[in-house]
């Protein structure tokens, strides 16, 4: 059993952790209330200092726990809320999920806070950018590091509030802002799952704490698929589809996009989309526990990695084709999280937090280079000028392709083994989806980097390498795409998993609770050398067709307007699913509130909150007539008046 | 006072109520139908002497002082607002030359 250590005699480590999130917070109450007055210079060391300071004491956390034993602790601060028998404690779980997690949070994350400063340093906003950025640290080291599901609803809350204000940073675009509220509300519908399936945690378990709720969990051996616990695993999906854009809510990472290229490559890319994963990860036990959840979560993962997949076919804007790269990568961790590949999962998370936020950044530096040009078509024959951001955004490609031995390989390899094992029409489709990321991913290669150069003269003269503190983070991330993956190195080459082998202990409750869950991947090495060289040449093919068309052939993306096939049509409008949704709830949503707007406000609240004005008019105009002056008057009324009392006086 | 006065009992208590209760009436009355500020003054004092009385017959056959306390009260009182109303009077006689109170309508919206 997992054991939990609670160091009270340690206050150091206790302050150590609590730094982690907190330098951040202090860099978003600096630069954000400072936000025109400091110079942009002290805004990025600030900024950039404080992340890069959370990430060495995370170094140092992760040193102190595996040398130490890798024992979990939790360190409580105070107790937070207290209301009946509901006990929340604000206290941080170190274990070696939230630790791994940190790492990536704070690591990845400081590159791309210095990418940022470079990418943004023309921005009027500089600071108001760099605030937001680093409240985005904060709420996401809070979601990992919690120890209960109220404070990883906090810090999810969080990291969606710094979502829609960095998607909606330029927010004098009124397309812009619609897509940051587009990806508020989309967000909101996942969080009233997750927030119900709290809810269902406390009334269940009587706790929220995870080693409680964990502990309870995993002695109800006899209740597998229980009404209770798919419903709590179920609710708790609906909110990691919300924040990791599975179907159907997915829409809002493509328009995402309007957001800087930094923001889609932190948070829309390697941190803040994978929170769902982290969650379903954390919560493992109870969902080892529900069978039937995890089957229809490897449903949705598949169905979203296809889908996202043939739409990223067509699009012709670097940063959508990214966008659905991600929601198909996204689909692929579900995939592996529905056949309790958990590890897996995470190690895909991890490599593609590398690759992703890589290209993201790659097509930064492209854009950059364009003068804000993210249409491929326009594009055509970087190689010569952005050398480096070629050769960068190469190797990142061949990571999410799949190509060996960059780091893609082996976590998407690791994740369809353990997906042909669950079931093989699954991994065939696993499998030709993993065919169309290739192939999508050359094809913005080919069309970015190869060919002519098709935009206009003026952008022609504008091309330039990015600077170095755009550069750094890029070749940065490109040797940890490439070296990324052997910490994940599958036992055939005769490795060991070095990440499977560290994350076993967080298993040990779900193994409590079931026996036959989580066992080791049953597949002989005959099969497993036959698989990997099925996804290498499903990949290399894709390669070849996209080489064949895109460089040899020449082909272009069709111009806008011209008359595609009905096939081609459909994916180039991403299945018109915006279409649809606009016609099923936007639209009947409008008219409603028309009518809500129309009868109960303008009729029936102003008519009251009207009315009565007007009655104390009317009342008071007409009253004015018996002030009339004469004394004696006034007297009769004042005896009346006074007969009046007396005789109610007397008979009530 | 632990007895009531032989005097005083050979009045019954119900002659006193008639009275002042008389005595009001004449006041109100005379406070709606008259029209000179004066004799409105004076029918006031009647109300107020027709409760004083009744006050001083209660306190008289309950053998209770409070009453006869506030007989002294109401006169204190009384004599203040005479002050008060009759310099009000005798300066809206120097204005309008007269105290009919039908006149004073200047109290209007």
């Amino acid at each position: 059993m997992q054991e939990i250590v609670m160091p009270a005699n340690n206050p150091e480590m206790g302050l150590l952790c609590l730094l982690v999130p907190l330098l951040p917070f202090i860099g978003f109450l600096i630069n954000g209330l400072g936000n025109r007055k400091i110079a942009k210079g002290l805004v990025g060391i600030i900024g950039c200092g404080t992340v890069l300071a959370s990430f060495l004491i995370s170094v140092y956390l992760f040193f102190d726990f595996t040398s130490n034993g890798s024992r979990s602790y939790i360190v409580d601060y105070y107790n937070w809320v207290s209301v009946g028998n509901l006990q929340i404690s604000f206290s941080f779980l170190i274990d070696q999920l939230t630790l791994l997690m940190m790492l990536m949070v704070t690591g990845i994350g400081f590159f791309i806070h210095l990418y940022s400063s470079g990418y943004m340093s023309h921005d009027e906003n500089f600071g108001k950018f760099f605030s937001f950025l680093n409240l985005f640290m904060f709420s996401m080291l809070l979601l990992v590091l919690g120890s209960n599901y109220v404070m990883m609803f906090v810090g999810w809350e969080g990291v969606g509030l710094c979502s829609y204000l960095l998607i909606g940073f330029w927010n004098k675009n009124t397309n812009y802002n619609n897509a940051a509220k587009k990806a508020f509300i989309m967000n909101r519908i996942g969080d009233l799952g997750f927030l119900l399936g709290i809810f269902l945690i406390f009334i269940t378990f009587g706790s929220v704490s995870y080693p409680e709720v964990f502990a309870s969990a995993a002695r109800m051996t006899g209740m597998q698929d229980s009404t209770v616990l798919i419903a709590i695993t179920m609710l708790l999906f609906v909110g990691a589809m919300g924040k990791s854009a599975q179907i159907p809510l997915f829409t809002w990472l493509p328009d995402a996009m309007a957001g800087p290229t930094p923001v889609s490559a932190l948070i829309h890319a390697a941190t803040m989309v994978t929170a769902g994963i982290y969650m379903v990860i954390r919560s493992n036990v109870l969902y080892v526990l529900a069978p039937t959840t995890l089957e229809v979560i490897a449903i949705i993962g598949l169905i979203t990695a296809l889908l996202a997949a043939t739409i990223g076919l067509a699009q012709n804007d670097i940063k959508k084709v990214l966008a659905y790269s991600t929601v198909s990568q996204l689909g692929f961790m579900f995939l592996a999280l529905g056949v309790m590949a958990f590890s897996s999962s995470i190690f895909h998370v991890l490599t593609h937090a590398f690759f992703k936020a890589l290209l993201f950044l790659g097509a930064g530096s492209v854009i950059h280079a364009m003068s804000n040009e993210q249409d491929i078509r326009r594009m055509g024959g970087l190689r010569k000028a952005l050398p480096i951001t070629f050769l960068t955004f190469l190797i990142g490609t061949l990571a999410i392709s799949g190509i060996p031995p960059f780091a893609g390989f082996f976590s998407k390899d690791e994740l369809l083994a353990h997906v042909w094992h669950h079931s093989k029409i699954m991994w065939g489709f696993g499998v030709l989806a993993s065919f169309m990321t290739a192939f999508y991913m050359f094809r913005l290669l080919f069309l970015t980097f190869f060919g002519n150069f098709r935009g206009t003269e003026e952008q022609r003269h504008h091309l330039h390498e990015s600077p170095a503190v755009m550069t750094i983070p890029l070749i940065a991330l490109a040797v940890l795409s490439t070296i990324g993956g052997f910490i994940g190195m599958p036992e055939v080459f005769g490795a060991d998993h070095i990440l499977a082998n560290y994350f076993e202990p967080i298993y040990d409750y779900a193994r409590a609770a079931s026996s036959t869950a989580l066992a080791p991947l049953q597949v002989d090495h005959a099969t497993e050398y036959m698989l990997m060289g099925v996804s290498v040449a499903v990949a290399v093919v894709a390669i070849i067709i996209a080489y064949a068309m895109y460089v040899k052939k020449n082909t272009l993306p069709a111009e806008e307007g011209t008359p595609l096939s009905p096939a081609h049509n459909l994916v180039y409008h991403k299945y018109y699913i915006d279409e649809i949704y606009n016609a099923i709830f936007v639209r009947p949503l409008m008219w409603l509130s028309g009518i809500l707007h129309r009868v109960v406000d303008t009729v029936l609240v102003d008519g009251i909150v009207n009315g009565v004005g007007k009655v104390v008019m009317v009342s008071s105009r007409t009253l004015r007539f018996a002030q009339s002056g004469a004394t004696g008057f006034y007297l009769l009324v004042m005896v009346f008046s006074i007969a009046l009392i007396l005789f109610l006086n007397y008979f009530i | 006072m632990n007895q009531i006065p032989e005097v005083i009992r050979t009045i019954p208590l119900e002659y006193y109520l008639y009275f002042s209760a008389a005595l009001f009436s004449i006041g109100v009355i005379g406070v709606l139908t008259r029209r000179n500020a004066i004799v409105i003054f004076m029918c006031i004092e009647l109300m107020l002497n027709a409760v004083n009385v009744l006050l001083a017959a209660f306190a008289a056959y309950r053998s209770d002082a409070n009453g006869q306390v506030f007989v002294f009260f109401i006169m204190a009182v009384a004599a203040a607002e005479v002050c008060v109303g009759l310099a009000i009077i005798v300066m809206t006689y120097r204005n309008i030359r007269s105290t009919d109170v039908q006149l004073l309508n200047y109290l209007k919206w």
